[in-house]
């Protein structure tokens, strides 16, 4: 029992010390997906303005907002996606900071200056943006072309069934539906949900796995032919797979964009309003973009950004393909139930 | 003697186990060199992701905070679960069944369910949140993964020893760590490191209940899936595999002389 | 006879009513709360909408009927946790068995050599096993290039897989209980046994197992309990075509949205819980005195 008690002991001591030495002075509590602001950049904030950045992580929109509710925090910077950014702001959860005063917001390109979410931009800036459709390898479909329409991902062609992943998120694949099936992606109508649970119990044998996890690795190793994706995610499937064609379909995408908020008891505002304003400048927004593979909304950044990566048409739509695109909207209760109705059913 | 409790085809089970076991492991070992950025695609050699490693602040942190927090809850659950093995055991069967139920409850309840619960209370009560409240967190599920191998162990040793003992010595200190905790200490061992890797590994619980600067290795990863889960953190499991198995070898180095004694040699 | 009595339990026994009894305690009272417009609960407003939903609902349309549902996501998920307290016990048994008889520090060492591949996360892990699996991968490699199967094995992304995954995750805690009961077996009465005539399957089933069985039952709690909560293997190596209850009650407080459903899931499953232990503390009890 002894050589336990000292082992552990060991580790205790071999752990704790280095912990107790924590920086004073000024910080801000950044809580974020992992590496989705670059480690370098946050450096260089650091050696620009003199505050230092702890950063927290989180796995989901979703579960952010579930500990934020339940009252967890201390974080002074939080990155909500549009379609929960609303409902963060009519919980109360996040606090007003004018952003749209802030310096570098004249920087901020179209749409994403007034979302409908946040339309005055009174609690928050633009990150990333990002949208959702598929990537299919063109070397293992028939004819190696497919058209751009959603009926290759939900009505796949029999060469295909078995082969096609799916994200494992119901407000992905209940809005593509909506938008394959020509209905609003927040319905609150149970006779459109039904239409949309049909659609993916038809489609369901086609389906090898429903997951948002390691998408890149699906695609590039050559698991599945067709995977619905987010453009940054098919970007970089792209790098090590070049036979993957990424598809914006006819029928419309949603466009949905992260953003940096306030949480309310944030102790370091005037801090996070400075990181903020500074990752509105073209510099930093294209830095960060060539490390996260997700297009910015900030003007100018495109010339800070990897070649490769700019002039990737996923990443970089033509003009045309963005009448494609469909703000993620944040849908009321109703809806949202009938979402996961729907989810439910088709996994029960 | 030995022979006699023999028995075929038991060699050949463990092997396979074991081989089971560490193929992933070699697997993991593997695409720690790996030169891209995906995890589960080879594409040629490369230490870069060692490199990448040890300068990544905050994985870094994430690793430190996952060993304290593993060490710690380790530590109090086992001794927690412990003591209750003896007292249970000694008491009488509608206290013990009450009990017993209370210390297994951490596992009966979903890990997300205890998670939003915990968070609420400490909320609630005014914790602040941070590694302390994970520490809390994860001692409460360490309780029942200890408490069940340890009371297996005990389970069939025999009373009159303990019985005896308080006969001779009637200090029930002494009689705790002359005759109780030798006998129960590979129970208590493999409870112990059955808490140790399910707090290492735990996820959901630690994310709800972590506050800034609390942030642990699995919580990390799990951060990660968003952008991609790179091969930075096969490296790192690499790095941590070869602490583990460093400080064992040195544990049992040490141990070799102290605990001479207490390797029983009636095999 | 001496009693100490309950006093060494009071530490665990007072932490986990703060910190385990409590908080259930505040997730019942959630359980029969209204679920919030945008989440969480309205703390002021009750409701039984969540037990309610549990067996009958309004379908999409708003018909209210029974709903097998959730049922059945509680029946396949005790299906997979037994087939993988099944198998863990497969692999458990003999290997514990093999470990007794090996000298204690030899045995101390592999105790070790079994939990550390723990210390890597369960998500690499999976990872691992998903590169190992997938068609064109080292294992489908082998198997054909050994003759064994023409054409790719089709394991990933089947409850095969799930299964791999699931009995990978817990073997160690089947296999370590197990050991400790084993261990203190007097090996004198197996000596006897043998002396007595009794065959290796005799002494196997009328000696070793019997002696063995708290570290059996203890083994088989450690890994069917948990395993009813696993996640991430149904996911990224079944699939996730069908539903678990693991998924199923993190999803209400994610996605979904609705703590009370969540909490009023988790309810029932500790009461099917508890019921089941309580079986079987029953059925120890009768054994022993029988």
């Amino acid at each position: 029992m002894t050589r336990y008690a000292r082992l552990l002991a060991t580790a205790v001591a071999l752990v704790c010390a280095p912990t107790l030495a924590q920086a004073q002075g000024k910080v801000l509590q950044l809580y974020s997906w992992a590496n989705y602001v670059p480690p370098d950049l946050l450096k260089r904030f650091e050696a620009e303005t003199g505050i230092k950045v702890n950063v927290d992580v989180y796995d989901s929109n979703d579960t952010m907002l579930a500990k934020l509710q339940a009252g967890g925090g201390g974080y002074d910077i939080v990155v909500p996606t549009n379609s929960i950014l609303g409902t963060m702001i009519k919980t109360g959860l996040l606090q007003k900071v004018e952003a749209a005063k802030l310096a570098n917001f004249a920087n901020v390109d179209q749409p994403f200056d007034k979302p409908d979410v946040d339309p005055a931009r009174e609690y928050s800036v633009p990150y990333m943006w990002g949208s959702t459709g598929f990537t299919y390898d063109s070397a293992k479909v028939p004819g190696g072309k497919l058209a751009e329409s959603w009926k290759e991902f939900f009505d796949p062609r029999p060469e295909l069934v078995g082969k096609i992943a799916a994200l494992g998120d119901q407000g992905e694949m209940f809005t593509a539906g909506a938008l394959y099936l020509g209905i609003d992606t927040c319905t609150e109508n149970p006779e459109d949900a039904q239409k949309i649970l049909d659609l993916l119990l038809k489609q369901k044998p086609a389906v090898k796995i429903y997951s948002s996890t390691g998408t890149i690795d699906r695609v590039a190793a050559g698991e599945v032919a067709l995977h619905q994706q987010w453009n940054g995610a098919a970007y970089r499937a792209r790098l090590k797979l070049p036979t993957a064609v990424f598809v914006y379909p006819a029928e419309g995408m949603n466009l949905w964009g992260d953003n940096f908020a306030v949480p309310k008891g944030a102790k370091n505002v005037e801090n996070a309003k400075t990181f903020m304003n500074w990752m509105m400048d073209p510099k930093n927004a294209g830095e960060a973009s060539n490390f996260s593979g997700y297009n910015n909304a900030i003007k100018g950044s495109a010339a800070f950004m990897k070649p490769e990566m700019r002039d990737d048409p996923a990443i970089n739509p033509p003009e045309a393909m963005k009448a494609r695109f469909r703000p993620v909207k944040d849908c009321s209760l109703k809806n949202r139930e009938l979402r996961d109705g729907v989810w439910t059913r088709l996994r029960r | 003697m030995k022979s006699l409790f023999r028995f075929p085809g038991t060699a050949t089970v463990a092997a396979l186990g074991l081989a089971f076991l560490y193929l992933p492991i070699l697997a993991l070992l593997i695409l720690s060199f790996n030169e891209n950025d995906l995890i589960t695609i080879w594409t040629g050699f490369s230490a870069r992701w060692y490199r990448a490693v040890f300068t990544n602040a905050d994985m870094l942190q994430a690793a430190r905070n996952s060993l304290i927090v593993a060490a710690c809850a380790t530590l109090f659950g086992t001794a927690a679960a412990t003591a209750a093995t003896l007292g249970v055991a000694r008491a009488r069967a509608a206290w013990k069944a009450a009990v017993e139920g209370l210390l297994g409850l951490p596992i009966l309840v979903p890990e997300i369910v205890t998670a939003v619960a915990l968070l609420l209370l400490f909320v609630f009560v005014g914790f602040e949140l941070g590694l302390l409240t994970v520490v809390i967190a994860h001692t409460v599920f360490c309780i029942p993964f200890a408490y069940y191998p340890i009371r297996a162990r005990l389970a069939g040793l025999d009373p009159a020893l303990s019985e005896a003992a308080a006969d001779l010595y009637a200090d029930p200190a002494r009689r705790f760590l002359r005759i109780e905790l030798p006998l129960l200490s590979p129970g208590i061992a493999a409870g112990a490191m059955l808490a140790f890797i399910s707090s290492l590994g735990d996820f959901v619980i630690t994310y709800f209940v972590a506050g800034p600067g609390a942030t642990t290795l699995p919580v990390y990863i799990f951060g990660m899936i968003r952008i991609g889960i790179t091969p930075e953190v096969n490296a790192l499991s690499a790095v941590m595999l070869l602490a583990s198995i460093l400080l064992i070898t040195i544990a049992f180095l040490l141990g070799r002389h102290s605990d001479k004694q207490s390797d029983k040699g009636n095999g | 006879m001496r009693r100490r009595g309950l006093a060494p339990a009071a530490p665990a026994a007072l932490f986990l009513l703060a910190f385990m009894v409590g908080p259930l305690l505040l997730m019942l009272y959630v359980s029969t709360l209204e679920r919030g417009a945008f989440g969480g609960v309205v703390w002021d407003a009750h409701s039984l909408a969540a037990y309610e939903k549990l067996v009958f609902e309004r379908d999409l349309v708003g018909r209210l009927a029974l709903n097998p549902d959730y049922l059945a996501i509680f029946a396949r998920s005790f299906q997979l946790a037994a087939i993988t307290t099944t198998v863990t016990l497969a692999i458990g048994i003999p290997t514990a068995l093999y470990m007794t008889m090996l000298p204690p520090r030899r045995a101390a060492q592999l105790l070790f050599l079994i939990t550390v591949p723990f210390w890597t996360n369960l998500l690499v892990r999976n990872f691992a096993w998903i590169l190992l699996l997938r068609n064109g991968g080292p294992i489908d490699g082998m198997l054909n290039r050994l003759g064994l199967v023409s054409g790719p094995i089709d394991i990933l992304y089947t409850p095969f897989a799930t299964g791999i995954g699931l009995v990978y995750s817990f073997l160690p805690y089947m296999i370590l209980p197990i050991f400790v009961a084993m261990e203190r077996i007097d090996r004198r009465l197996i000596e006897a046994a043998f002396d007595l005539g009794a065959n290796r399957l005799r002494v196997l089933t009328r000696v070793v197992m019997p002696l063995a069985m708290p570290g059996i039952v203890a083994g088989g709690v450690l890994v069917f309990v948990p395993c009813l909560g696993a996640y991430v293997s149904p996911e990224l190596l079944g699939g996730a075509k069908s539903m678990m209850i693991g998924n199923l009650i993190q999803a209400q407080f994610g996605a979904s949205r609705n703590w009370p459903f969540g909490a009023a899931l988790a309810m029932v499953l500790l009461v099917i819980l508890l019921m089941g232990l309580g079986l079987l503390a029953l059925a120890g009890r009768r054994r022993k005195s029988a």
